[in-house]
């Protein structure tokens, strides 16, 4: 006890002392590196934010200067929640994304990962081949599906000689993009799970099975436990991949027609022909604010462990 | 997404000012915003109108941005072979920058307000009108009259001020093609009147054969279903007029459309918003459907019938209203205001509407396209372009397709989701057109 104490009084002033002389030509690099990541992160997010939810709140069509803007308060909004039929759908299909998501692919992400780390025969093989989809675009990944979902040409409606309408018909579609989604979601979560449960210590799993405990039991028990910081990666990223579903839906039918989302609706009013920006910007406004829920949560739980860990 | 030609995304090779425009856009878009804001406005704002050097001839240097990546085909290479033929004759430079298509079109706001070339390709209709009042574009009206224009292009080049801003090259008729073969083998004939179109569509239905093909997967083709309605059930001038935003989408007029449409989609292919209209057009290819209403493009995607196709204009559906009126898409160029080189620029757009610079673009390609200079030579035209000329001639009102002649934002964002949503529910048609009207006048009052 003794000891450590005069340690620590012995640190704090020489710590105190190497503070003071920082010399100029540190401080300045000090401040150099505190300055520019804050420019950017101000100018390339803090900036553009709040301009877009300035926007949002006003009518312009880009032509002209920024005299042209004009204010018309919480008009978008009004129109978006009363005029415009596809907002509602695209909050359903992004929840529904979500959901989707988060119980099919990343479940079977994580079983496909548990069963690769038993080192079973073949298993590099079938790594690559579930980690393969990631690897190529969604717009490309949209390509290869209207090969098989072609109503007329597509090899699904030939092989069952079936005349489903798989990316025309609104009640089907989104399930057709889930599914081809979920293609790509499977090897990406795979891989994250594996590499975590390859740094699980070996000797815990030992220890397990001399208890006696099963694998199963192992598994929810020991494992899973262990990975907590893995699991919340994991979530974080489903959350995420479903906010931020667009690509597919874009090279499918640009979000219309039972494929409308959020990001894609924006995109519509936007980025394309159309110059809604004031428009454009209240969507993405509500965009901003669903996500905000999600990032509140996430760092609440994190901070709360940093706390209490 | 319009009434051009469709084609397979291609990466531009000297795309770079519309590159830029396009992350400009984005950043604009996404509000990425006061930065990116001021720097288009400063820039518009450096080029002024004063010319830089010679207008043209040795030394003088005029920038030309087109609408077709290089390699993307005959469409390219006539624009290519316009430009070389220019400067060949004159002596001066022309600096081509050759975008994708569908990137040039989507970008056209913000090229226009940076750093535009002096001269593009563009469309006539409401979107030209918008860039005049908007003064992104000059006003050509001294360049006006040229020879072998007629009055009905020179009209399509006006603005509502009465200027023209525009010089045609091009154009494209809307109309209903059909295979000629399959039509000789069951003896029908291009119908004339309401009676015989009724007629021809149940026979072949009763022949097991689809009379419409219909795709409307990508949003756009079914406007041209709307347009010929339309035109047939209330005329040229209410069309306009509604596309203008003067008329209310929710009168009896706009009804009467959707219920026509309504009672003639058992004619047309189930399902049409999963099908391309390159689907559609295999399914007319193939003989599985009769007929197709569509732009002359279609040749593009069933170029192994090409021979065998023919078309007729859609017939009267109201004998006191008749069938002179069609959707013909014009193609042409402007000026751009914040181009730095005004002179060069209007001295070229002037030959570009010359037959001869339509005679250079036919004979540097493939396939030419239909000139709308009245004295090109028509001698590399296919059977179809060549009985083009004489519908197009003969309609006495041209319109230029639904996304060209009304307000982009109102037509993107809302008639595409809006027929689609008839597509799928075509029985609530009072619910659909309020929810129209609601919009529009978001939009456009």
């Amino acid at each position: 006890m003794a000891t450590t104490t005069t340690t620590k009084k012995a640190a704090k002033p020489s710590g105190r002392r190497r503070e003071t002389s920082l010399s100029t030509r540190d401080r300045l690099v000090v401040i150099t590196m505190v300055a520019i990541p804050t420019i950017l992160v101000v100018g390339l997010v803090w900036l553009p934010a709040l301009g877009s939810v300035y926007l949002s709140f006003t009518k312009w069509n880009g032509f002209g200067g920024l005299d042209t803007i004009e204010w018309v308060g919480l008009q978008n909004y009004k129109d978006i929640a009363t005029i415009y039929p596809p907002f509602w759908p695209a909050i359903r299909h992004n929840l529904i994304w979500l959901v989707f998501l988060f119980v099919f692919p990343t479940m079977l992400g994580m079983l496909l990962a548990v069963v690769l780390d038993r080192e079973m025969r073949g298993g590099r093989f079938y790594q690559t081949a579930f980690y393969m989809p990631v690897v190529l675009s969604l717009a490309l990944i949209g390509f290869i599906w209207q090969l098989f979902y072609s109503r007329d040409q597509g090899l699904l409606n030939q092989v069952f000689n079936s005349e489903v309408d798989w990316y025309g018909d609104p009640s089907i579609n989104l399930w057709a993009v889930l599914v081809a989604t979920a293609w790509r979601h499977t090897g990406y979560i795979m891989l994250i799970y594996l590499a975590g449960l390859k740094g699980v210590d070996a000797t815990l799993r030992e220890a397990a099975s001399v208890d006696g405990a099963t694998e199963v039991k192992t598994f929810f028990h020991v494992v899973f436990p262990v990975m907590r910081p893995i699991n919340m990666i994991v979530l974080v990223i489903v959350v995420i991949e479903s906010l931020r579903a667009f690509d597919l839906v874009w090279v499918i039918n640009k979000g219309r027609n039972g494929l409308e989302i959020i990001a894609a609706l924006v995109s519509q009013n936007v980025i394309g022909e159309a110059t809604r920006y004031g428009f454009g910007s209240a969507l993405a406004v509500i965009m901003m604010l669903i996500s905000s829920v999600f990032i509140t949560l996430y760092l609440r739980i994190v901070f709360r462990e940093e706390r209490n860990p | 997404m319009s009434s051009r030609t469709p084609r397979p995304p291609s990466i531009p090779g000297s795309a770079m000012v519309t590159a830029q425009a396009s992350r400009r856009s984005v950043l604009r878009a996404l509000g990425l915003g006061s930065l990116a804001l001021s720097s288009g406005s400063l820039l518009a704002a450096c080029g002024g109108d004063s010319g830089g050097g010679p207008a043209s001839g040795e030394g003088a240097t005029v920038k030309f941005g087109i609408n077709e990546a290089q390699g993307s085909g005959p469409a390219y290479d006539r624009l290519k072979a316009m430009a070389d033929a220019y400067a060949k004759e004159t002596g001066t430079e022309v600096s081509l920058n050759a975008v994708d298509h569908n990137t040039f079109q989507e970008s056209i706001n913000t090229y226009l307000q940076g750093t535009p070339d002096d001269v593009f390709t563009w469309f006539a209709g409401f979107r030209m009108a918008q860039f005049a009042e908007s003064g992104l574009i000059t006003d050509l009206s001294d360049v006006w009259p040229i020879d072998g224009l007629d009055d009905a292009f020179k009209q399509a080049s006006t603005a509502p001020d009465g200027k023209q801003y525009f010089v045609p090259v091009s154009y494209y008729p809307w109309a209903v093609f059909y295979r000629k073969s399959v039509f000789e083998k069951n003896g029908w004939a291009a119908p004339e009147t309401k009676d015989d179109f009724f007629a021809l569509m149940d026979d072949m239905q009763g022949k097991n054969i689809t009379p419409f093909a219909f795709g409307d997967k990508d949003g756009w083709p079914a406007m041209g279903t709307f347009d010929i309605l339309n035109m047939r059930l209330n005329g040229f001038d209410f069309h306009m007029a509604l596309m203008a935003g003067d008329e209310a989408w929710d009168g009896d007029e706009v009804k009467l459309v959707f219920e026509t449409w309504r009672d003639l989609l058992p004619y047309h292919q189930a399902d049409p918003l999963g099908r391309t209209w390159q689907e559609a057009a295999t399914s007319m290819g193939n003989g599985d459907c009769g007929m197709y209403l569509l732009g002359t493009f279609v040749v593009d995607a069933i170029a192994d019938v090409g021979d065998d196709l023919d078309f007729f204009t859609f017939p009267a559906l109201d004998d006191t209203i008749g069938a002179d009126a069609l959707d013909a898409p014009i193609d042409g160029f402007c000026v751009a205001a914040a181009g730095q080189n005004q002179d060069a620029a209007k001295e070229m757009v002037k030959w570009l509407g010359s037959a001869a610079a339509a005679d250079a673009a036919n004979n540097g390609a493939d396939a030419p396209f239909i000139a709308a200079n009245s004295e090109a030579s028509t001698s590399t035209y296919t059977d179809l372009q060549k009985k083009s000329v004489e519908v197009v001639s003969a309609a006495s009102n041209i319109a230029q397709f639904m996304d060209r002649d009304t307000n982009a934002d109102f037509a993107n964002t809302v008639m595409v989701p809006s027929i689609q949503e008839f597509l799928k529910n075509p029985d609530d048609i009072d619910g659909l057109t309020s929810s129209i009207q609601q919009q529009a006048n978001s939009i456009l009052g």
